[in-house]
């Protein structure tokens, strides 16, 4: 076997000089210091756009009195690849089934956007949100009451009749 | 010397000059290290850091918390006085330079005028020089004192570098003495008011000379082989921190302020604008404009306004060079050390000691001739030393092809096949 070797011929240091090279370096460093279209987004003025496949925060939604459209069918805890959702399911007097406890660890979801995919009821989805910070790691689990408080857009799932969301 | 009536009120002067040229000196270092971050931001097409204040103006001093309040760490293995030592050595001398720069027209007070310079000491650029060097010092205390390989590493660069391009820098200021005929700063101002062009026309391969020696003398890119991020982590100061760590900063910058007012004093005039409105020295005690044709004096007029217009103008000068130092900087690559030590000593040298050679001879022929000191004399030299600096720019430029960068990769690159001993020992 043989091996291949790239040997760069560079010219000898008498057959160089960089004063050329230097002046037509400076000058392109130049205009690019005039230049006055810079690339830096200044973040928290300028939001950038986000897709509308942009699977961010999630949003558990509503019925019209209020209660969430989640009905407790174990779904989503089951299809978690982080499991990160806990939900423990009741059943009312009419016999319909709701959570009594459904919580997401923000700080373990992977955002794969499988809970809003496998949900029957479309009650659990994925929002175009982001920013969602806290000072405690306790915060990042998100309890019933403060899913159905987002407010963001849910997102729009892949659509293999429109793969690129025309 | 000067008739400055009130006996006290020198000394004042004196004071107020201290603290006037320290702070303002200390202002600038701190907003070169704002305009680094900045310009180096533009050049590669980003903002930079404009959040703290108003365009980021108060940057610096949210720097100066930061660095005050981090914490203060001392190797174990440290050689612990040297190694808090080498921060005072190398941010003084860096600070005191500007003690014998003139800054601004003499500015006429209630007690008699105010030369605008704190210490016109009569040794002027000696002084620059013997401090300038003593920078060294602190670089390789800093480097050995950290016992660690890569700040050793680091002064080993630093203190052969600096001392190779001392002599350089020296011998481009033969040119200026020997045309200013003295060496305090001031005579070297006054003397290019007298010339009416300034010295970067008359001396321009000097200009040039002196340019590169003090990019290698503050160890700026693309002469930065002493911290050498990518190869030395930082260099000598790798293992400095907190305030020790700002204080080499600040000595840096410090040496780039000083270096720039420098080169303005010496090759673009100092304070002086174009005009003789400004010109002023110290005659025989009298305050000077020039000479009249039939060699009596002409009396200078100070005014308040003069002196702020000129320092206006030395600042701008001394900024314009500071703006180069950053924009070379983030233009150029690192030289290897083996190409700074050969850019030094094999290029350098011989051309700084030709030059001065050439101009010593151009003088004498000059005065020889009898021509008068003045703008024919300067368009002499100029013409001299235009045909030398054109020749020294053929000289190592000539027959160099610089094509396309692809261009020449496609004639640079050679595939070899090596047969490995395996396979020569089946075949």
């Amino acid at each position: 076997m043989t091996i291949s070797v790239k040997v760069m011929k560079r010219p000898a240091p008498e057959r160089t000089s960089y004063l050329r090279a230097t002046l037509s370096g400076m000058a392109l460093t130049f205009r690019h210091m005039v230049n006055p279209n810079k690339i830096t987004q200044q973040y928290p003025e300028e939001q950038t756009q986000l897709s509308p496949r942009w699977r961010g925060t999630h949003v558990m939604e509503t019925h019209a009195d209020g209660r969430p459209k989640c009905v407790a069918c174990g779904l989503c805890p089951t299809v978690c690849p982080a499991n990160c959702i806990r939900l423990v399911g009741g059943e009312d007097d009419q016999g319909n089934r709701y959570p009594i406890v459904y919580e997401i660890d923000e700080f373990r979801c992977i955002f794969c956007g499988m809970c809003q995919e496998v949900c029957p009821v479309e009650a659990i989805h994925v929002g175009r949100h982001f920013e969602n910070g806290e000072y405690t790691r306790s915060r990042f689990v998100y309890d019933l009451d403060r899913l159905m408080d987002q407010d963001q857009p849910s997102t729009l799932l892949w659509d293999p009749s429109d793969p690129r969301g025309e | 010397m000067h008739p400055i009536s009130g006996a006290v009120a020198p000394y004042v002067f004196m004071v107020l000059k201290v603290v006037l040229v320290f702070t303002i000196v200390m202002v600038v270092v701190a907003y070169a290290t704002l305009a680094e971050r900045r310009v180096s931001a533009w050049i590669q097409d980003r903002n930079g850091p404009n959040r703290v204040g108003p365009f980021g103006l108060l940057q610096p001093a949210a720097d100066g918390i930061k660095n005050l309040l981090k914490e203060e760490t001392l190797p174990a293995t440290a050689s612990r006085i040297f190694f808090v030592l080498a921060p005072i050595l190398i941010l003084v001398p860096s600070l005191v330079t500007f003690a014998v720069i003139p800054f601004a027209a003499p500015l006429p007070t209630r007690w008699g005028v105010v030369d605008m310079i704190v210490a016109d000491v009569p040794i002027g650029i000696l002084y620059v020089l013997a401090f300038s060097s003593l920078a060294v010092y602190g670089i390789v205390l800093g480097g050995w004192a950290s016992n660690n390989k890569y700040a050793f590493l680091g002064a080993l660069r630093a203190s052969a570098q600096m001392v190779s391009y001392e002599v350089a820098l020296g011998l481009s200021l033969i040119s200026v003495l020997m045309l200013s005929g003295n060496v305090t700063l001031t005579d070297v101002v006054w003397q290019q008011q007298q010339l009416g062009m300034w010295f970067a026309f008359p001396l321009s391969l000097a200009f040039i000379l002196f340019l590169v020696s003090a990019f290698a003398e503050s160890n700026r890119l693309p002469f930065d082989v002493p911290e050498a991020e990518s190869e030395l982590v930082t260099g000598y100061h790798t293992e400095y921190s907190a305030m020790k760590f700002s204080a080499f900063m600040i000595s840096e910058f410090g040496h780039m302020a000083t270096a720039s007012a420098l080169m303005a004093t010496l090759f673009l005039g100092g304070w002086d604008l174009p005009g003789t409105w400004d010109n002023a020295y110290w005659y025989q005690g009298q305050l000077i404009s020039g000479f009249a044709a039939d060699g009596s004096v002409l009396l200078a007029h100070p005014a308040w306004w003069k002196s702020l217009v000129t320092f206006i103008g030395f600042g701008a000068k001394t900024g314009f060079f500071l703006l180069l130092y950053i924009w070379v900087r983030w233009t150029l690559p690192r030289f290897r050390y083996d190409q700074v030590m050969a850019l030094g000593w094999k290029v350098m040298l011989p051309t700084a000691l030709g030059y001065a050679m050439l101009m010593g001879g151009t003088i004498l022929t000059l005065d020889q001739i009898g021509l008068r000191w003045g703008f024919g004399y300067g368009l002499a030299l100029t013409a001299v030393s235009g045909a030398a600096t054109l020749g020294f720019v053929f000289f190592i430029d000539r027959g160099k092809t610089i094509t396309g960068a692809a261009a020449q990769m496609a004639q640079r690159v050679e595939v070899k096949t090596i047969p490995t001993p395996e396979a020569e020992s089946t075949v």
